[in-house]
């Protein structure tokens, strides 16, 4: 996307992504052995933009897996991925950011000594020429206002000082930093690993209304989570993965806990 | 907490001018103060305490003939401390300075008294000498994966060694080279000590006003009119009352601009350039960096080979000083001074936090405790256990610091 200023939804992800013109990733027979381990076994997976697609399963299930291949962390032994209805080698994870695929993880990879909006641009720095060829400096000034557009796009409301040190920020504002830069660098399907794990209540709620936004502006979310009652509030579809396998699909309308939980424990074939 | 994230958030203009208070309590310090962001303050209060310590004991310390030589004293130390800011910055430390600026002065000894390179060739050499050894220990370190404590460590041996062999039997090059000697040894005549200090009063100042109505064009919170007054009246009459003092005597020693020029280099550096952004960020949380795309190796090579660079200016500053490179150039105390000069200038040795006026800062810490007592005629054995406790007293201030930025996390 370009850099242009003016376009203030640019940050927030493409809005014009059709909803209903089949998935925007797909996975189809997705196979990862790891010596005598066979993490995932012939998983299909799919979300469309505009959707919060929640991935359960017990400790094991191979969820990490999964989205570490669709991150480019782990290639797979078999299978297709396609991107946008095209096939795609995503061999390296700078590759699946290239194509649009951004991942949070638990441990959320922010610098503390550095402020808001300079981890927000990390890596991706806007430059000013000062001497054509040889002299570039920061611009400061720009990255500031993108990085407030982007987190009032997004409805963030938690951070009252963008230049704040990061150190300085509570558990739900650094993960709301985190995932407002996934949603900000040109993406189009955001995985979230467990964004809530080590957060309060409030904070908890602070970031599932995020992943909200993130629907809202058109983005496929991937969302890993232990948390059920989570997962219920927000997921627009939820798929069990059991010892590599995908077990069950449910529609959030219409299904209980209990059932996932039996789907997840395989207290139940589904 | 629970309901707000449902409400439409406030209007863009409305967050940035509810921001103003605030920001101007974090730019006025006080926010920053509470979380554990010291910058510079204790070392000025320090300075300011050795100062009036000092002129108690010994009337001719804050003479302008004393404050000159003081500045020359220092500009070898401060220089290559410069270069341990960005190490410091980065997280890792070099160890190996000392003896990189002790072989880069034997070097330049060398290279000009016994070769007969002119001048300037000797000195493009030697500063290339330094940097490609930097660069090795940058290059040791970031690929074959040995902390550069060790790297740096062996670096502190083996070049000494190297050192002694370059300057061979006789252990001294005295080098009466009138250009080389110029460096340390001459001053700016008084005119252009005015032109100097008021033009670099009046291009910070510049800098200062240009980004407030930058950031207020721009619809941000822009530091209060009050603040900038404030910080514009200091740095001119800092900028005065340096030039005024040092002319009173021979004028600006030409070895205080050298230091002062690199200073405010890398200050731009550090701060303005994406390289700069990248040193910190390696330096907060190198993993973050890597997984933005921070070429991390590059970053530390680049960085080790700025140290060494720093360390051979460092030496060629000692040679001019001394008019002699000898096998004690760059030893002794010499490697610890100058760390210990960016620490206490309030460069974090955790990594991350600090700024090349540090080293600046605290050079002049240790170098004028290191003159008074001089002055007081005090043995070298108080001198030592004078800068140890300055150290520990220096490192103990951020280590607070440190603990009360973890707690204002909230």
């Amino acid at each position: 996307m370009s850099a242009s200023r003016g376009n203030r939804d640019e940050g927030s992800g493409p809005t014009t992504a059709s909803l209903g013109r089949g998935p925007i990733l797909e996975l189809r027979g997705i196979s990862k052995r790891f010596g005598a381990v066979q993490a995932l076994t012939d998983v299909d997976f799919e979300v469309s933009a505009g959707e919060v697609v929640a991935l359960v399963g017990d400790n094991g299930a191979g969820k990490s897996t999964l989205v570490k291949c669709i991150a480019g962390t782990h290639a797979p032994d078999a299978g297709a991925i396609l991107f946008e209805g095209r096939e795609v080698h995503i061999h390296a994870p700078n590759e699946a950011t290239q194509l649009g695929i951004e991942s949070v993880y638990q441990d959320l990879a922010l610098c503390d000594n550095l402020d808001v909006v300079q981890n927000m641009f990390l890596g991706r720095e806007r430059l000013t020429s000062v001497v054509p060829p040889i002299l570039r400096t920061l611009s400061e000034l720009e990255m500031e206002r993108r990085s407030l557009d982007v987190l009032e796009t997004l409805s963030v409301t938690t951070i009252a000082n963008v230049r704040e040190k990061v150190a300085a920020l509570s558990g739900g504002q650094r993960q709301s930093v985190a995932i407002s830069r996934a949603a900000m660098r040109n993406s189009k399907v955001v995985i979230l690993d467990e964004p809530t794990a080590a957060l309060g209540v409030a904070q908890s709620a602070q970031v599932l209304a995020l992943v909200q936004q993130l629907r809202e502006h058109g983005l496929g979310v991937i969302l890993i989570s232990h948390n059920l009652q989570e997962v219920f509030s927000v997921a627009d579809r939820i798929i069990v993965l059991r010892l590599g396998r995908r077990v069950a699909t449910f529609k959030h309308r219409s299904t209980t806990p209990e059932d996932v939980v039996a789907a997840i424990t395989g207290a139940r074939a589904s | 907490m629970n309901p707000a994230h449902r409400q439409r958030p406030p209007s863009l203009r409305a967050r940035r001018v509810g921001m103003t208070l605030r920001t101007f309590l974090s730019h006025s310090g006080i926010q920053r103060w509470r979380q554990g962001e010291l910058g510079i303050l204790p070392v000025v209060f320090g300075l300011v305490v050795i100062a009036v310590y000092f002129q108690s004991q010994q009337p001719t310390f804050l003479s302008a003939r004393n404050l000159s030589n003081l500045i020359v004293q220092i500009a070898a130390t401060g220089s290559v401390a410069v270069g341990i800011v960005l190490v410091l910055l980065l997280g890792e430390i070099d160890l190996s300075v000392g003896s990189v600026s002790g072989l880069c002065s034997a070097l330049l000894g060398v290279l000009i008294v016994n070769r007969g390179l002119p001048w300037w060739l000797a000195i493009l050499a030697t500063l290339v000498t330094g940097a490609m050894i930097g660069a090795l220990h940058g290059a040791w370190f970031a690929f074959v994966g040995v902390p550069s404590f060790v790297v740096t460590l062996a670096g502190f041996l083996a070049w000494q060694g190297v050192q002694l062999s370059v300057l061979g039997p006789t252990g001294t090059v005295n080098v009466f080279n009138p250009y080389i000697g110029k460096i340390a040894q001459s001053f700016l005549p008084g005119p252009w000590g005015w032109v100097l200090g008021l033009g670099a009063a009046g291009v910070s100042m510049t800098v200062f006003w240009v980004a407030r109505v930058r950031r207020r064009h721009a619809g941000l919170a822009a530091s209060a009119s009050v603040a900038l007054a404030a910080r514009s009246i200091l740095v001119l009459a800092i900028g005065i009352s340096s030039v005024e003092i040092l002319n009173r005597f021979r004028g600006v020693p030409t070895a205080g601009l050298i230091l002062f020029g690199l200073v405010v280099f890398f200050s731009f550096v550090t701060t303005r350039t994406r390289f700069g952004r990248y040193i910190f960020a390696i330096g907060g949380n190198a993993e973050a960096a890597r997984r933005a795309g921070v070429n991390v190796s590059g970053i530390r090579i680049a960085v080790f080979t700025l140290a060494g660079l720093m360390a051979a200016a460092g030496g060629i500053i000692f040679v001019s000083r001394l008019t002699a490179a000898s096998t004690q150039t760059g030893g002794g105390t010499f490697l610890l001074e100058a760390i210990a000069a960016a620490v206490i200038g309030g460069t974090s040795l955790f990594g991350g936090r600090g700024s090349p006026w540090s080293a600046l800062l605290g050079s002049l810490v240790i170098g004028s405790v290191s003159n008074g007592l001089d002055l007081m005629a005090q043995p070298p054995e108080i001198k030592y256990i004078v800068e140890g406790a300055i150290l520990l007293a220096a490192v103990s201030v951020d280590a607070v610091a440190r603990r009360s930025r973890a707690a204002a996390g909230r």
